[in-house]
């Protein structure tokens, strides 16, 4: 490990650095912030100061604490979510792979309806089917991120199935399972890990852009999304704290292709 | 000092500079206008970087260590890149071994000659396709008038390769570097490219220097052979003089490769292990075997021999399970045998295992040596703990390898290697018939030669049955007991090795026989008068 990070460049350090001070915060949130996630502590919209680092929002509460619980919240969720789309998406691209025939074309098929409505669209309406709760928002997300994931799996694992070692493993009699997990699966790691990084990015923003439309992550709880839509009226008067969470968002999606760009240059380093 | 190109003391190294990879210390060599040099070695002797080092190119990560490489006067090393690109394509031109990688897939034949005679302002477009149509008349390929109008995959592996040389020679370049142009054809389709390879070279009096592991190749095209070792000049001879009179041992070695038999086998009482009646398969509606009958007799090897497309490797596939037959019976020891792998059981998957071809393919790169072995030994003999560890070493010591190659990963080994683990992986299930195929041809004669001692001895001790498909007769001269010859998806004749390789009746089967490289320089001119006479003949009967 040591080494590893040794031989890291310096934007991948920078990643890493910004990664693991978010997910910090996002831990030890409660004994970071000044004030509760919830808590309202003075008047609306304050300016920054030494009480309120940032400032209060639009009902009094603080700023900085919201901040730091919103870490917690947005990233979170948006790490299950892509854990999960990604669970069922290579599982299931690698199977139709392996499989091929009717399985494949049915699922391939299913994919292309979920891909054919825009995401969003999508969300927003299945979201007003199922109620926008937080499992449901979790739900939705990753049915339509399984797509894109079962796309890539399969298309990667259609290079590795026709690979003369998973015949090998055929002829010996090995069960699906097997040639899944401990045959095709090391095979395409690389390349889902780094499609993990930029899904995980997709995942986020889209989060924050449904907590931002107001179905996504349920007020009172912090996320830096809403956050950008409770305080935008402040951008008029020439107040950037609405742009704070902004800005988290956009230095946590940088941060993390730096360090999948990094993988990426890895894994295909360690391939020749 | 050559007339044409000179080099001296040439030094490739790859890696990082201070713990360089040594490619080529210390290289010299001189060719003349006009003269045809061979380059032969082992994989990693450094052949084909020293061929791009004439051109003053080099592979990405490696670079000039030192030396010079002077070309009609141009010292090449450390010239400026837009000099250099001045002179690649134009006067030193490059022959890659797969025309089909080669060869942009997106645009016409013609399209890609035409391009290097516009680039340098040689020819116009206009007399660059009537060039092309000339010079595709005298690669003798079939329709010159038209083939240039086809894209890259509507021609054959030889047609291509051969408009890949006419490529080359559309600027008329003092020297062409051949790199192994072809290892990846079929025997009788290789004396067809060499020949009008060699003609075309001879007509336009280009020097040339030609690539190859393969010396009788070499030895028909070259006036002086090279031979290489890692990295270094092992001796330098003309053609003639280096074939009958080798002064180094290495070379010796390559010579006396070919001339490994297995020992005679004393005539024993034979059982048929497998036995086919009228078997037929089919890829959906096409046929691809036609009512095969045959028998493998047991702890025999035969030879399953024919061109690509003859059906050899779909024989192994219908075989092994992988796909059902469309008819015909197969029996095992005289049972009728399950042919669908998903019906198999216990026993009769451990008895039918599998040598593949790429040694870089057949074993999961992810997984080390330790993990591919343990896998099937665990599930065909149950062994557990110390059991399965000592069975594991056993196997390595049975195909010869090092037991520290354990933990390593196939990306560490060299293919001669791998080949030996992927023959451990099919020992570690105890089969009694194994099906290789053509598992020595990607490899380079010395080694391959090794892995048919191995495979020779192991069927010896283990009482093995072998499968042996290829289409190098040379090999399955040395190995075979019995061989099948198989053309179209039907058995053209069948018989012993002796009976097919001193008396063979079909002129399918001396053709194809005619068709091996023989270590003797007036072999090629023999084999095309022959093969000229004998498509006469069946121009005659048809």
């Amino acid at each position: 490990m040591g080494t590893l990070l040794k031989s890291a460049p310096p934007s991948a350090i920078f990643g890493l650095v910004v990664l693991v001070a978010v997910a910090l915060t996002g831990i030890f949130a409660p004994l970071i912030a000044p004030y509760g996630e919830t808590e309202v502590v003075g008047g609306a919209y304050q300016p920054w100061s030494a009480a309120h680092l940032l400032g209060t929002d639009n009902l009094g509460r603080d700023m900085l604490s919201r901040m730091i619980f919103g870490a917690r919240n947005t990233v979170g969720l948006a790490l299950l979510t892509t854990a999960l789309a990604f669970s069922f998406g290579a599982m299931l691209g690698m199977l139709a792979a392996l499989k091929g025939g009717w399985l494949d074309e049915v699922m391939s098929r299913m994919v292309d309806v979920l891909m054919a409505v825009p995401a969003l669209i999508l969300a927003l309406m299945l979201l007003a089917i199922v109620g926008p709760s937080i499992p449901n928002m979790i739900g939705v997300i990753a049915v339509i991120y399984v797509a894109p994931v079962y796309r890539l799996a399969r298309a990667a694992a259609m290079n590795v199935v026709d690979l003369d070692f998973v015949e090998a493993a055929r002829l010996r009699g090995e069960r699906t399972p097997w040639l899944l997990w401990r045959e095709i699966l090391p095979n395409i790691w690389s390349t889902l890990i780094a499609e993990f990084g930029v899904r995980f990015c997709f995942v986020f923003l889209f989060i924050a852009a449904l907590s931002f439309l107001g179905i996504g992550i349920q007020p009172p709880t912090a996320d830096w999304g809403a956050m950008v839509k409770e305080n935008a009226t402040l951008i008029s008067f020439g107040d950037i704290t609405p742009l704070i969470p902004a800005a988290a968002i956009a230095l946590l999606t940088v941060a993390i292709n730096l360090i999948v760009d990094w993988m990426l240059h890895r894994a295909s380093g360690l391939k020749s | 000092m050559g007339d044409l190109l000179t080099i001296r003391d040439l030094r490739l190294e790859a890696g990082n500079r201070s713990e360089p990879v040594v490619i080529i210390k210390g290289l010299d060599l001189d060719l003349d206008r006009g003269e045809v040099l061979g380059l032969v070695g082992e994989s990693g002797a450094g052949k084909s970087s020293a061929g791009l080092a004439t051109m003053g190119y080099v592979r990405d990560g490696v670079r000039f260590a030192g030396g010079s490489v002077v070309f009609d006067g141009t010292e090449l090393v450390g010239l400026a890149r837009g000099r250099l690109r001045r002179l690649h394509g134009k006067r030193i031109a490059y022959v890659a071994q797969s025309a089909a990688a080669s060869f942009n897939p997106a645009k016409k034949l013609i399209d890609q000659y035409s391009e290097g005679p516009r680039l340098h302002r040689v020819r116009s477009r206009k007399e660059a396709e009537r060039d092309a149509v000339a010079l595709y008349r005298q690669m003798q390929l079939p329709d010159p008038e038209e083939i240039g109008f086809r894209y890259p995959h509507q021609v054959s592996g030889g047609q291509l390769q051969r408009a890949m040389t006419a490529m080359a020679m559309s600027c008329r370049p003092d020297l062409i570097i051949f790199d192994e142009p072809t290892t990846a054809l079929d025997v009788t389709t290789q004396i067809e490219v060499l020949g009008a390879i060699r003609d075309i070279v001879e007509d336009y009096d280009s020097a040339a220097i030609y690539i190859s592991h393969d010396l009788a190749v070499v030895s028909q095209m070259a006036d002086r052979i090279c031979v290489m070792k890692d990295g270094e000049e092992v001796e330098t001879a003309p053609t003639r003089q280096m074939l009958d009179h080798p002064r180094q041992d290495y070379t010796r070695s390559l010579w006396s490769v070919r001339s490994f038999r297995r020992p005679e086998a004393e005539e024993a009482e034979e059982t048929a292990l497998i036995r086919c009646r009228t078997l037929s398969a089919s890829y959906g509606a096409v046929p691809v075997l036609r009512g095969l009958d045959f028998a493998f007799p047991q702890g025999r090897t035969t030879a399953v021999v024919g061109e690509s497309g003859s059906g050899k490797s779909t024989l192994a596939r219908v075989l092994a399970g992988l796909l059902p037959p469309s008819e015909g019976e197969v029996f095992w020891r005289g049972e009728p045998m399950e042919m669908r792998l998903s019906k198999r059981r216990g026993d009769m998957l451990r008895n039918v295992q599998m040598i593949y071809q790429s040694a870089d393919t057949s074993l999961n790169p992810r997984h080390t040596i330790r993990e591919i072995l343990r896998r099937p030994v665990r599930k065909f003999s149950g062994r557990r703990g110390d059991d399965l560890r000592a069975r594991i070493d056993e196997l390595m010591d049975l195909v010869d390898l090092d037991r520290a190659f354990l933990d390593r990963k196939p990306g560490e080994l060299s293919g001669g290697q791998k080949q030996r683990v992927g023959i451990a992986r099919a020992l570690a299930a105890e089969p009694e018939f194994v099906i290789c195929d053509e598992v020595t041809s990607a490899l380079d004669q010395l080694v391959a030669e090794g892995i048919l001692r191995l495979l020779v001895a192991l069927q010896k001790d283990l009482g093995l049955t072998f499968m042996f498909i290829t289409h190098d007769l040379a090999v399955v001269e040395a190995i075979a007991h019995e061989v099948i010859v198989l053309k179209n998806g039907r058995i053209v004749e069948q018989g012993s090795r002796d009976a097919i390789f001193k008396h063979a009746r079909e002129d399918y089967t001396k053709r194809l026989l005619a068709s091996v490289p023989q270590m003797d320089p007036d072999w090629l001119d023999d084999a095309r008068r022959r093969e000229a006479e004998l498509r006469a003949r069946e121009g005659d009967t048809a």
